[in-house]
């Protein structure tokens, strides 16, 4: 009888689901795109797949500590672009490399530690400072660069973005080693946990003795660094520091957290999730590609996936 | 309409919480044209009750019934329809908004789709003019006084018709001039045939307005009478009257010689300076109504709201931590009143909450979890205080309140603890929770652990504590030993009564 359908029968699937879902939805997804997009399941296509989500990758990373401590931020996407553009110039007026990357991490450093100190400290809504910061930064990467693409003449640099090591391009291998460092954090040590809980119940955590301002403003700083990063390897990849990439960039990094499960509400978030949430976005938008699906109709697809993400999210915890 | 025909009548209402019966089969009637006063100690029932006449609560069982007629209401919009209002201590107005567009929320009055504003203006003054009150109606409600607000709030309820008034607490922020002018309201509205009920701690308030008295004590109904037939002796006796089995364990302990000194502590909720001292091993509890700053003081006490004034001692050594941090380090912890604000994480498991401070020290090199030792001080934790869980992976938010305490409690017992501040421990527990977290304050200070309790409970104050601290409005009106202490006496220090100021 299909209707008597006996809670214990039903709890080992539910349970499944709820623990392993978006690995689930991943690997379908993966297999459908193996099966029905042509040139898909190739050498080349993954390869280039994982670059195309290398960057949301490193910054997804951070994104998840600060999502997980019950916070926001927007401004990553310009911080990239930033810190992309001032390694460029002070790589042409000092001729050196260390000191233009050095320049741009100080950047994102200085960056997120502000967001960070107006959230934690001053108690602003993180939604309104980041937004702040973001237009603030994007607008002073336009200064800085005076409105253009800065080429860059160290050619040293290139090989940051470009190299290959075994075959697979740096900045998979980079993404990689932020994926293992940041999910060790997140899980064996005590800023992990405290960040966890601070997520949860900020006034339970104070209460607790975990100093929740000084966590916070650590996740912002990483953040800002990790962005600037990023835009340092974009910088490399590209020969030239562009002020005006990664526009929408720090959605992307949302959605793909929240595709991986991260409430956004905080307290709740693993590694293994997230990483699950980029590569689905980064397949659905290769398979997109490779379908010729006009640039216009991607960006609705894409709303649509995290709009299906958050009400499931929804419906997950409605249940429980 | 006859001024002995009840308007109001609560038939044999009940209300079951999980784990609680708020309510117990509650009957008496309101009068019209009657001042109907409702007592009874912190947790009888009186705010259950209030909440099911405003609709914000289904009872479990019977009806209310109203002008004759049997009603069940669903939601808040059913009772106003049925010309209740529930005047709140906290009021529920907008402060943003103007006077006038306060009292006519939800329904202003509206021309082609727009406000009205000549129309809400004049209809806004005529309503305040009605009660008196000469406010004007363009005011932003935030900048009256809290007077002309609970103004403002009766107002509200007269333009919806409102027949049936209910008052909680309703002076306990006003001026002796403001308390006046309600009193004249509310007056004039019983001389207009409405019903009042009216809830309150204040006896002389009680015996100045009322004509009848209901009192109730654990959720059930005591009595109901004419107050001309009652005095306050046999008032303090009907609400505190209960026995209790001896579910507290209490047992004489030797006290160690230093413990907790405080020494002119001030801060925000105190309103002059508070000393006490209590020895190693020794329970001192604190009674006082809500608001009279015992949660407050305990706070002070952790570190966890700036201390303006005074100083701490915890055995002969001199202590000044200025956050929670530091106060855990020096062996001082606290389980807050509201667990679920301030206690628990519930999207977590019973193990990270039972670790969420101790593991900062258990940490190799102070950074790396120790995930033997988090297993191991977890489930010893959860078996030393009989938590039921499934396991310690288990989200405490599936926990019942009883066993999110003892986690908590687990989470202190994972430190060395010098001195335990515990805020209202057994709030919203069942006896049996209960009666085992009271065995595990008596095996904490029988270690010798300071052990300090807030309670509205009088026999749970009465019974755990070997001296009891009384606070009233802000500050300790006195301190009594255990064989000294009564409910009626501790009820008596802690009711802001002219014979207590004057003992």
């Amino acid at each position: 009888m299909a209707t008597a359908y006996s809670p214990t029968a039903r709890k080992p699937i539910a349970e499944f689901f709820d623990k392993a879902g978006m690995l689930v939805v991943l690997a379908i997804l993966f297999l459908g795109c193996s099966l029905f997009v042509e040139n898909f399941f190739s050498l080349a296509n993954m390869k280039g797949l994982a670059l195309a989500v290398s960057m949301t990758g490193m910054v997804s990373c951070t994104m998840l500590f600060c999502l997980a401590a019950g916070d926001f931020d927007l401004s990553v996407g310009s911080v990239v672009a930033c810190a992309g553009v001032l390694a460029a110039v002070v790589m042409n007026k000092s001729e050196s490399i260390t000191l233009g990357v050095a320049a741009a991490l100080g950047l994102g450093a200085l960056v997120g530690f502000i967001n960070g100190f107006v959230v934690a400290q001053l108690k602003i809504n993180a939604l309104i400072t980041t937004l702040a910061t973001m237009q603030i930064v994007r607008g002073l990467g336009f200064i800085i660069s005076g409105g253009t693409a800065i080429g860059i003449a160290r050619e040293g640099f290139f090989g940051l973005g470009n190299s290959a090591l075994l075959g697979v391009p740096t900045p998979i291998w980079i993404t990689a080693v932020c994926f293992t460092v940041f999910g060790f954090v997140l899980n064996r040590t005590v800023f992990g946990r405290d960040t966890l809980a601070v997520g949860g119940n900020s006034e339970a955590a104070h209460l607790a003795g975990i100093a929740v301002t000084r966590v916070k403003i650590a996740i912002f700083t990483a953040q800002g660094v990790m962005a600037a990063f990023a835009g340092i390897v974009l910088s490399s990849r590209v020969t030239s520091g562009q002020p005006n990439t990664s526009q929408g960039f720090e959605l992307e990094v949302i959605s793909a957290c929240v595709l991986g499960g991260v409430s956004l509400t905080g307290g709740v978030g693993s590694m293994a999730f997230v990483i699950a949430g980029v590569l689905i976005m980064g397949i659905v938008q290769n398979a997109m590609n490779l379908m010729n699906v006009a640039t216009f109709y991607q960006y609705v697809a894409r709303g649509l996936i995290l709009l299906a993400a958050v009400l499931f999210d929804r419906w997950k915890r409605r249940k429980q | 309409m006859n001024p002995s025909t009840p308007l109001l009548a609560f038939d044999h209402v009940s209300m079951d919480f999980p784990g609680v019966k708020a309510l117990d089969d509650v009957s008496f009637d309101v009068r019209a044209g009657s001042i109907h006063a409702l007592m009874g100690e912190n947790g009888a029932g009186k705010s259950t009750l209030l909440k099911i006449l405003s609709g914000a609560y289904v009872p479990s069982g019977g009806t209310l019934v109203i002008g004759g007629q049997r009603k069940i209401f669903t939601n808040t919009a059913h009772a106003l329809a049925a010309c209740i209002a529930v005047i709140y201590q906290e009021l529920h107005l907008v402060p943003e908004m103007s006077v006038a567009e306060n009292l006519f929320l939800g329904h202003l009055p509206q021309r082609f789709g727009l406000v009205n504003r000549r129309a809400l203006a004049a209809a806004a003054h005529r309503q305040l003019e009605l009660i008196g009150e000469d406010i004007d109606p363009w005011m932003k409600l935030g900048q009256l006084s809290l007077g002309q607000r609970q103004m403002v709030e009766i107002a509200k309820a007269l333009t919806r018709g409102a027949r049936i008034l209910a008052f909680d607490e309703p002076t306990s922020s006003l001026s002796d001039r403001e308390v006046r002018r309600l009193f004249k309201i509310i007056r004039e509205l019983k001389a207009r045939g409405c019903a009042i009920l009216y809830v309150s701690h204040r006896m002389e308030e009680i015996f100045e307005l009322g004509d009848r008295i209901t009192i109730l004590r654990d959720g059930r109904h005591v009595e109901t009478n004419e107050l001309a037939n009652v005095t306050r002796d046999t008032l303090v006796q009907r609400m505190v009257g209960r026995t209790l089995a001896d579910v507290f364990h209490y047992t004489p302990r030797a006290f160690g010689n230093s413990g907790l000194v405080v020494e002119g502590l001030g801060g925000p909720g105190l309103t002059e300076p508070c000393s006490f001292t209590a020895k190693a091993g020794e329970i001192l509890g604190f009674f006082g109504l809500i608001g009279a700053g015992r949660s407050e003081l305990l706070r002070l006490l952790f570190g966890a709201t700036a201390k303006t004034a005074g100083h701490l001692t915890i055995g002969g050594q001199s202590l000044d931590f200025v956050s929670p941090r530091e106060a855990i380090a020096a062996g001082v912890v606290l389980c807050p009143e509201d667990r679920k604000k301030e206690g628990i994480v519930p999207v977590r498991s019973v193990l990270e909450n039972t670790n969420l401070s101790a593991r900062r020290r258990k940490a190799r090199a102070g950074v790396l979890i120790d995930e033997s030792w988090e297993q191991s001080n977890a489930k010893d934790r959860c078996a030393q205080l009989r938590v039921t869980t499934p396991s310690v992976r288990q989200l405490i938010r599936n926990l019942s309140g009883g066993n999110q305490q003892k986690v908590i409690l687990g989470r202190w017992l994972s430190e060395t603890v010098k001195v335990i501040l515990l805020d209202e421990p057994t709030r919203g527990i069942d006896v049996g929770a209960k009666s085992e977290i009271y065995g595990i304050m008596q095996d904490l200070a029988k270690a010798g652990v300071c052990v300090i309790v807030v309670s509205s409970e009088l026999p749970e104050v009465l019974g755990v504590s070997d001296r009891i601290a009384v606070m009233r409005q802000g500050k300790i009106a006195a301190i009594l030993d255990r064989a000294d202490a009564s409910e009626e006496k501790l009820l008596r220090l802690a009711l802001p009564l002219e014979t207590a100021r004057a003992s």
